[in-house]
């Protein structure tokens, strides 16, 4: 197959065809689950099952090696935001000691041809996304919280998603080994 | 002033994106995968698991069909079976998966019968299915979306999902929309 013109050579989908079949899952949840709390706990739940594998993915993909700070995997993140969602975030709003900042989305594909009623204004649609940055996090050894303080959902200009550095996770050495 | 209390554009009011947009593979395919092990943790038996996948396929479809009448046929919808039959092959396909089905065929003992065919659907690409599983196939969630277009035009039928020549999507029209498609032609 030929290099497609993107820096990483990546095969694609047509977006709508996510979109929506994200969008009949969250459907089918709500009516299986019914209070809106438990789906944003599936949806993050969800994201986190998919982060976990797509970061080996992506470090397949990009051979990119450690990070040396926040800022580095901030930037990284944001290299993963346009591979996988073919969006381009931007890294604001650090807070003061470094250890939490935002990413701001204009527009986001799984938001495409999406509406929330009224009644589901606790529904939080993308927290799949903020449990796939915890996931794939997590399996590099950060401990992080990722929430959602924006959303274009519920009429805000932006969709901005919080990640806040909790700690450094330790490797656990394997029963007797030194 | 307006008669509802929102102060923001509906999604009526926005342009209609040109449906180009893409995400990548690996996303779908692990979205994919949450998706089946949601089914399947909500459900005891394969044929469940199966009407799971299948009704989320229909949500899709009924989704799609307004979507790609407006955008790709200026909102005309069709009015004869072959016609809608290959525009769930041509162009439904291509706008979904990028390539057209890979065969279409018409069942020799069943005039209400119609086989579609694809050698590797997207959604069984990254699946193996467990040896206790072996009727699962899980582009029944393709099937729902198919059903769901056809009916929704005004062609009921029940599409089913086979393992046959890789996986056969088996199109069976109501008995009226063979009968009806026949008098338009004799007129």
């Amino acid at each position: 197959m030929s290099r497609s013109s993107t820096r990483f050579d990546t095969k694609k989908v047509n977006s709508e065809l996510v979109t929506l079949t994200y969008g009949s899952l969250v459907a089918q949840m709500v009516k299986d689950v019914e209070n809106p709390d438990d789906v944003n706990k599936q949806l993050d739940r969800l994201g986190y099952n998919m982060g976990i594998r797509l970061v080996e993915d992506f470090l397949a993909k990009t051979g990119s090696g450690r990070c040396l700070d926040l800022k580095d995997t901030a930037d990284k993140i944001q290299t993963a935001f346009r591979m996988y969602l073919g969006v381009q975030p931007n890294v604001a709003n650090w807070s003061s000691a470094g250890d939490e900042f935002s990413f701001v989305i204009d527009s986001n594909p799984l938001t495409d041809l999406v509406e929330l009623p009224e009644d589901l204004k606790s529904l939080r649609y993308c927290n799949i996304i903020c449990g796939a940055i915890r996931g794939a996090l997590e399996m590099v050894q950060l401990d992080i919280q990722s929430w959602i303080v924006q959303d274009q959902l519920k009429g805000d200009a932006n969709t901005e998603i919080r990640v806040k550095f909790i700690r450094k996770l330790e490797d656990a050495i394997p029963a007797g080994e030194e | 002033m307006s008669l509802t209390n929102r102060n923001r554009a509906s999604i009526l009011d926005k342009p209609l994106s040109r449906g180009k947009g893409e995400i990548s593979l690996s996303c779908f395919a692990l979205l994919f995968s949450e998706i089946v092990q949601y089914c399947q943790n909500k459900s005891h038996t394969v044929p469940e698991l199966q009407t799971r996948l299948h009704d989320l396929g229909k949500n899709v479809g009924v989704k799609l069909i307004d979507l790609y009448f407006v955008r790709e046929r200026n909102g005309k919808r069709e009015i004869k079976l072959l016609n809608i039959l290959l525009f769930v092959k041509s162009t439904l396909w291509k706008s979904l998966f990028g390539r057209e089905a890979d065969k279409l065929e018409h069942s020799n003992d069943d005039e209400n019968t119609y086989y579609l065919m694809e050698k590797d659907p997207l959604v069984n690409r990254f699946i193996s299915v467990p040896r206790d599983k072996g009727s699962l196939n899980c582009a029944i969630f393709i099937a729902g979306i198919v059903e769901a277009v056809l009916t929704g035009t005004g062609f009921p039928a029940k599409v089913t999902a086979h393992w046959h020549k890789g996986t056969t999507y088996m199109v069976k029209f109501d008995e009226s929309v063979v009968s009806r498609d026949k008098q338009l032609e004799e007129r």
